[in-house]
């Protein structure tokens, strides 16, 4: 690709990019949160038309019109954001565009056993007639990786593809992608986790604001090297986790169950206190912290506010007791994509900026200036449309909504997400302040460094059970994963 | 057999369900419902209904809604009419009439893919465009008197089976084809239920899209022949809020009008249930005031339903 432009309203999203891939490499493209990563690759698979430049193939200059032409030459790409059809099902999804069979009809058998072997080479278990909405995000990720493997492909693009997935599967995923690029498969990965770059990556490509910074070879440079180019200035990239002496007890879980996915969950957060949730897949991680913010009814037990139980009857009872859930699907789940910045982050608000139902809008827009100047949300200003920020800038738009609610514990499924690592960094120092100020945090995250770099306690998950709780500091790596198996530690 | 088609399993027969047990409170209720001819005349009458809905069917999971049908009964009738009437053999009109329905849903089909208005503004468009097409077409008089061979298109009958009846049952079976087995079925889910995901994924979602208003007023063209046949008559007023009819029994079957989800087995129950229920009304004499509420009472009862049903999975 040569000197890619591409515009939107209002801003410069690419300015003349270059990026060159090898056959049978991992490139990896490195970039902040609204870089132009994911709009440079929507250009390469047709989903994007691009202003300026060219495309080039084995040489051949290409244009590449659309999603489906970019098939034919053999790209294939996993975007950010999950794009499935949810009431198809997972065979259905999978086939879509390119359904086995002649003269129009669909040879449904061929299409499942396709499925059924395609996952299978994944390693992961999912019945090809479920409808894919029923699934959990980390499995539609996978349905989307075994889409992406139709045919030969000769690139694959994968846009953040293990920002859903825990240890598992990322190993199924890595492994996958080395049998592709032995096969001479070019591979371009966009990931914000350093340690999957270095560990899966060739060569690299850092891109800031729409322009390309450098190209090297990843044992050239050093993670440290590779953050600074990225945010243009220094940034100490670890977790700094300072803990206070917790105070009273905030939010207490007793025998919570649900049918199927938790079974006698009990814990309890104090003030002050970062509660890490480490588990795999499938482990009822979300699932508890669903129940805790009234998102779904519990079958037994009870969750107690200060003492007090919660009267679980929806979301709102939790939130007026003070309970915030940040939850892992920003697109479905914690944003609405139509309205603007503003109107994003005031919603929960909206009771306190309100005066006899008038939407007090000077204290709306200071509301939402606050936060997006304390998280550095890249908007082209408040009145811009959340779905049109990059994914990463999303993730922090759900935050700052919760921030400005000023709650009492944040339930934070996922909450670094998608995010570059200067802005990692700048939610932990976040998370630092918040505890500071005597608020509680409930993290479910599933990198591990970040599980115990940042929580006081953890609590692991297995099966829906509790299988361990341990204090973050003396804690390893190995023991969590060892008790998130379900095997004694 | 997986739990969600087991729930979709158990949507349809609850609707089946609906559909005898009213049957059963009118055998219950008067004596006249429950004999052979009683049970033609209704199955006769919703045939129009039914084929339409079909249409709506596709329309509806596509995502979209066409409020022309209607409007499209009356003019594709009045076309095929007058053609009978200057003298065209019936396989030519029946053809004019049936092309001008599907040219008016490829118009509809080509305002909401390549002009980009909302499907309910290009059809509410088309719904007044094509009445009054109609009514200039025949000067607002109705065309009618046609041969009798004509006319066996509704009056005739196959091994006692009405004409309309087996009609409505051929469309629907090739419809189920379609949706279930086909591409083009597919694909009329997959816009429906993630219009962009079906894009990036290389479904020509224009065409498809186009295609399926189209259908729709083709099926349209078809059910005005059937009108015109039982009427011996083609007016140019006819099919007045048959939109609505036709989104009723849509609903009713279980089709989400958000799109993706429903079909077309859900669609005929749909549709026999508001016809049972106005066969019955009538029979027991209830007054046509009435029978407008009671009819609107079962629609919103049986989506009310359904929704309760879903809400019920979700806590
Ligand atoms: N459809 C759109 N309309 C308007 N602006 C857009 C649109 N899509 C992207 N942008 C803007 O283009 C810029 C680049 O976005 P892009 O999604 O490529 O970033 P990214 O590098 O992938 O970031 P992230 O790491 O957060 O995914 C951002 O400023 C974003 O707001
Ligand atoms: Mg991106």
């Amino acid at each position: 690709m040569r000197g890619i432009r591409k515009s939107f309203p209002g801003v410069v999203a690419l300015d003349g990019v270059s990026l060159e891939v090898r056959a049978g490499e991992v490139h990896v493209l490195l970039g902040e949160n609204g870089a132009g990563k994911s709009t440079l690759m929507k250009i390469l698979s047709g989903a994007l038309a691009k202003d300026d430049g060219e495309i080039l193939l084995g040489g051949e200059p290409v244009s590449i019109p659309g999603p489906r032409e970019a098939h034919e030459r053999g790209i294939r790409i996993i975007y950010q954001e999950l794009n499935l059809v949810p009431h198809l099902s997972v065979a259905e999804n999978i086939a879509l565009g390119r359904e086995p069979g002649r003269l129009g009809w669909v040879d449904r058998r061929a299409q499942d056993h396709e499925a059924r072997q395609r996952l299978g080479r994944l390693g992961v278990e999912i019945d090809p007639r479920a409808p894919v909405g029923e699934l959990g995000v980390a499995r539609q990720q996978m349905v989307e990786v075994a889409k992406a493997l139709e045919g030969e492909p000769r690139i694959i693009v994968m846009d953040e593809p293990t920002s859903a997935l825990t240890t598992t599967e990322i190993h199924e995923l890595f492994a996958t992608i080395e049998r592709l690029t032995a096969r001479g498969v070019a591979v371009v990965y966009i990931s914000h986790r350093m340690e999957e770059v270095t560990r899966i990556g060739h060569r690299v490509t850092v891109l800031r604001d729409g322009r390309h910074v450098t190209t090297r070879a990843i044992s050239e440079v050093t993670v440290a090297e590779l953050v600074k180019l990225m945010a243009g200035r220094e940034v100490t990239e670890h977790f700094p986790r300072r803990r206070t002496p917790p105070g009273e007890e905030v939010l207490r879980a007793e025998g919570l169950s649900r049918a199927g996915v938790l079974h006698d969950v009990s814990f309890t957060l104090r003030r002050g206190e970062v509660l890490g949730v480490a588990g795999l897949m499938g482990a009822g991680r979300t699932e508890l912290a669903r129940v805790l913010a009234g998102a779904d009814r519990p079958d037994a037990g009870r969750v107690l506010v200060q003492g007090r139980p919660l009267a679980a009857r929806g979301p709102k009872d939790a939130i007026e007791r003070g309970l915030a859930l940040l939850p892992e699907d920003r697109k479905t789940q914690g944003l609405v994509l139509g309205l603007s910045v503003r109107a994003n982050v005031a919603l929960p608000s909206l009771p306190r900026l309100a005066k006899l139902g008038v939407v007090d809008e000077a204290g709306e827009s200071e509301l939402a200036q606050r936060q997006t100047d304390d998280l550095r949300i890249r908007t082209t200003g408040l009145a811009q449309l959340v779905g049109q920020l990059s994914g990463g800038n999303q993730q922090k738009v759900v935050l700052g909504k919760w921030l400005a609610a000023d709650v009492d514990v944040l339930l934070m499924d996922e909450p670094t997400r998608g995010i570059d690592v200067a802005a990692k960094v700048e939610i932990y120092e976040l998370m630092n302040r918040l505890t500071a100020q005597g608020k509680a945090i409930l993290m479910i995250s599933s990198e591990l460094p970040e599980v115990l770099g940042m929580s006081d306690r953890i609590l692991v998950l297995a099966r829906g059970r509790v299988a361990a709780e341990l204090q973050a500091r003396g804690a390893t790596q190995e023991q969590v994963l060892a008790a998130a198996l379900g095997q004694a530690s | 057999m997986s739990l969600a088609s087991l729930k979709r399993q158990g949507r349809e027969l609850g609707t089946l369900g609906g559909l005898l047990a009213l049957g059963l409170l009118l055998t219950a209720l008067t004596p006249h419902f429950l004999t052979v001819s009683n049970l033609l005349n209704v199955m006769e009458q919703t045939s129009i209904n039914a084929v339409i809905a079909v249409g709506m069917t596709f329309v509806i999971l596509s995502g979209g809604i066409d409020l022309s049908v209607g409007s499209l009964v009356a003019l594709s009738g009045v076309v095929m009419a007058s053609a009978l009437h200057a003298g065209a053999p019936i396989p030519v009109a029946l053809l004019a009439g049936l092309l001008t329905g599907a040219f008016c849903g490829l118009v509809n089909g080509s305002l909401v893919t390549l002009g980009r208005l909302p499907p309910f503004i290009a059809t509410l468009g088309m719904m007044s465009v094509a009445r009054g097409a109609a009514l200039l077409f025949t000067d607002g008089r109705p065309v009618s008197g046609f041969d009798a061979s004509f006319r066996s298109l509704a009056t005739g009958r196959v091994l006692l089976v009405p004409v309309p009846v087996l009609i409505t049952l051929a469309v629907y079976a090739v419809a189920h084809l379609v949706l279930t087995r086909t591409r083009f079925g597919r694909y009329v889910y997959a816009i429906g239920g993630n219009e962009e995901a079906s894009r990036l994924s290389g479904v020509p979602v224009r065409f498809h899209k186009t295609m399926v208003y189209a259908l729709s007023g083709l099926v349209s063209g078809l059910a005005a022949a059937v009108l015109t046949a039982r009427l011996n008559s083609a007016q140019p007023i006819a099919g007045m809020m048959y939109e609505l009819d036709a989104i009723a029994a849509t609903v009713i079957g279980g089709t989400s009008l958000l799109g993706g989800q429903g079909r077309v087995s859900g669609t005929l129950i749909g549709a026999l249930i508001m016809g049972v229920l106005r066969n019955g009304l009538n029979l027991l004499g209830i007054s046509s005031f009435l029978q407008q509420v009671v009819i609107g009472l079962v629609i919103v009862g049986a989506v009310l339903f359904d929704s309760l049903l879903k809400t019920g999975e979700r806590r």
